[in-house]
């Protein structure tokens, strides 16, 4: 590749301008990233504060600190503000909105104003959403199923739904100008095979988003005129059909599941490429694995409603394409192994991250395995084993990979090194605490223990004290890194342009890069992990 | 040519016809066709949908790739239907 001055600009994004105006009417994607990271970092410590009080009620197989309509607002509004205001957009929106720009050697997205668009309305329905949680909270469920919400529920479903429908369409927004950029403004000799893979990850990303979003907008938007008009759509008392109501919202939540994973997918293919100095193994089918990922997604979500009253027959058909998607699936992790195998691994924090997301999503992949079997799913379906499988899947596998990925382009973004000593001791608290937390739930589910109850009988205590023991230990392990992190910025910008020696257009530029990311449009000649000569045994 | 590659005459056309088939779907509504009533309506909007999305949307004229993406926005809608029916035609089999 043409390689850029490594001269560092005395200007760059952060001191172009400055004064809040600045900030709150940019159009540089950087700076948009920038809002996104602390915005969403926000909305992660309020979902993990109603976490924490979940944890701790559960101590005790007695109702000590919560009363039980105080716990099933706390995992309602744990799952709202994780999923929709941190875990959706947290890889695309942050790391996405920062580097998609860059790797394509372009100078920002396609649509500037549509991205800072897209911010605004996150933090409108974030804020709306915020303010309904504080006047009087939502209680039922992430998952908002009628014709409870419509009909029952005295708590504030509309404005919480009014809330995501808004948040609905910053998602769309971003997902139409990823598309766009990458379709469009790749640099002169960046073909779709000389992408990145985090780029492809984030075309499959946006393309799940454009198609699902609006299916989920289109529901909550029926779900608030039942609610409110009483017009009969998914309550039976009215006419509705309750089942109706999960087809079409799990139409969008389980392709969510790839939205939130995906990206992380991609950024574990960039960590696990520069830190083992190894072209990817097996670049096309990575890339068609992520496309097959995002295309399959769309086939499975009746596996949600296995015991709802679906027909049994539609049952069998969802459990059998429920199978494929383990295979783009265990493609990834077999090629990411395969990449490894023989590489000269640097331990750096990144891939420790890396190597905590591979093993992790294995788990929680072969557990959603179990539970897509039909027969064995009418036994655990609404038990903590649900809730462990797809913690292992959402926080093991995404937020494993968005935490890998910020500190992999924390000195991109910022110019500044972290401490790496703390960084590794994190990312290990990190998987310990997680593992603590979450795997005692495999085995609570298994013996029968459900999900959304605030009391349980008292031989379920002993693994329920190790999870809260290990949450515990999960909180610290999240604000070591916000305590680091920050720290760094009090350090010169030291970091270089390409501390890591990693391959890829966004490592040409200063650290921080400058307004404008190139000074001339770089022209790419060869694939995009080109860290070795000869890789003899890649395929 | 007022961008997209249509004439302003093509967008007053197609406008007009929209009014049109709104007015005959509120006429239809009146009459009783039994079975036919839920065919006919969602021809008529299928109808319409075309036209909004081949000529307000500038489809007719774009690029292929913008093919692609309108195609797939109806296959999956028809992906959510088939899946979504798969459930409803069996049940009680």
């Amino acid at each position: 590749m043409k390689t850029a001055p490594e001269d560092v600009l005395q200007k760059n994004y952060i001191t172009a301008e400055y004064g809040i105006r600045s900030w709150l009417l940019t159009r540089d994607h950087k700076r948009i990233a920038l809002l996104y990271l602390i915005s969403i970092t926000l909305f992660f410590f309020v979902g993990g504060f109603f976490a924490v009080l979940m944890r701790l009620e559960l101590m005790t197989p007695q109702g000590d600190v919560v009363s039980a309509e105080t716990y099933n607002r706390l995992f309602t509004m744990h799952g709202v503000a994780m999923i929709f205001f941190f875990l959706v957009p947290s890889i695309p929106a942050v790391l996405g909105n920062f580097l998609l720009p860059m790797m394509l050697g372009a100078r920002d997205l396609a649509f500037p104003r549509l991205n800072l668009l897209s911010w605004y309305l996150y933090m409108i329905g974030g804020c709306y959403t915020i303010y309904a949680m504080v006047t009087g909270g939502i209680d039922t469920g992430w998952t908002f199923y009628t014709p409870y919400s419509t009909g029952y529920s005295t708590t504030n479903v509309v404005p919480v739904v009014v809330g995501i429908f808004v948040l609905g369409f910053s998602s769309i927004l971003t997902g139409v100008n990823f598309i766009v950029t990458t379709h469009k403004m790749r640099a002169p000799g960046l073909t779709w095979f000389r992408l990145p893979l985090f780029v492809w990850a984030q075309y499959a990303t946006s393309v799940i988003i454009l198609l699902a979003t609006p299916v989920l907008a289109i529901t909550l938007a029926l779900l608030g005129v039942e609610r409110i008009f009483r017009v009969g759509i998914f309550d039976p008392a009215l006419g509705g059909d309750p089942i109706l109501f999960q087809h079409m919202f799990w139409f969008y939540s389980h392709p969510a599941v790839y939205i939130m994973v995906l990206p992380s997918m991609g950024v574990v293919s960039e960590l696990v490429t520069c830190f083992a100095r190894r072209r990817i193994f097996g670049y096309r089918f990575m890339a068609f694995a992520v496309m097959a990922i995002a295309v399959l997604g769309f086939l499975v979500w009746g596996h949600h409603m296995f015991v709802s009253g679906q027909s049994v027959y539609a049952g069998m058909a969802f459990s059998a394409l429920s199978f494929f998607v383990a295979i783009p699936s265990a493609i990834k992790v077999f090629n990411w192994t395969a990449t490894l195998h023989k590489g000269r691994i640097e331990f750096r924090t990144p891939v420790l991250y890396a190597f905590g997301f591979i093993g992790l999503f294995t788990i929680g992949g072969l557990t959603g395995l179990f539970l897509a079997t039909l027969a064995v799913d009418v036994h655990l379906t609404d038990t903590y084993f649900v809730v462990a499988h797809f913690h292992y899947i959402m926080v093991g596998g995404a937020v494993m990979g968005y935490l890998g990925g910020l500190h992999y382009w924390w000195p991109k973004m910022t110019g500044r090194l972290y401490h790496e000593g703390w960084a590794k001791f994190s990312a290990l608290i990190l998987f310990v605490g997680f593992n603590l937390t979450f795997f005692p739930q495999f085995v609570l589910g298994y013996l029968g223990m459900p999900r959304r109850y605030y009391i349980y009988p008292e031989e379920f205590q002993v693994l329920n004290v190790l999870s809260t023991a290990g949450a515990s230990i999960l909180g610290f392990g999240y604000i070591i890194p916000m305590v680091y992190l920050l720290w760094s910025l009090r350090k010169p910008r030291t970091a270089g342009p390409n501390p890591w020696n990693a391959k890829g257009l966004e490592w040409l530029t200063p650290s921080p890069p400058p307004t404008h990311n190139f000074d001339t449009t770089p022209v790419v000649t060869e694939g995009p992990y080109e860290y070795e000569e000869k890789s003899a045994d890649d395929g | 040519m007022t961008g997209g590659g249509f004439s302003r005459r093509i967008y007053y056309a197609v406008g007009i016809t929209l009014l049109v088939l709104f007015l005959l779907t509120v006429g239809v509504a009146y009459i009783d066709l039994g079975a036919l009533n839920i065919v006919v309506a969602m021809a008529i909007a299928t109808f319409k949908t075309i036209l909004v999305v081949l000529y307000f949307m500038h489809v007719r004229y774009s690029s292929r790739v913008t093919w692609v993406f309108v195609s797939a926005s109806f296959f999956w809608l028809v992906i959510l239907l088939v899946l979504t029916l798969s459930d409803y035609v069996t049940r009680g089999v």
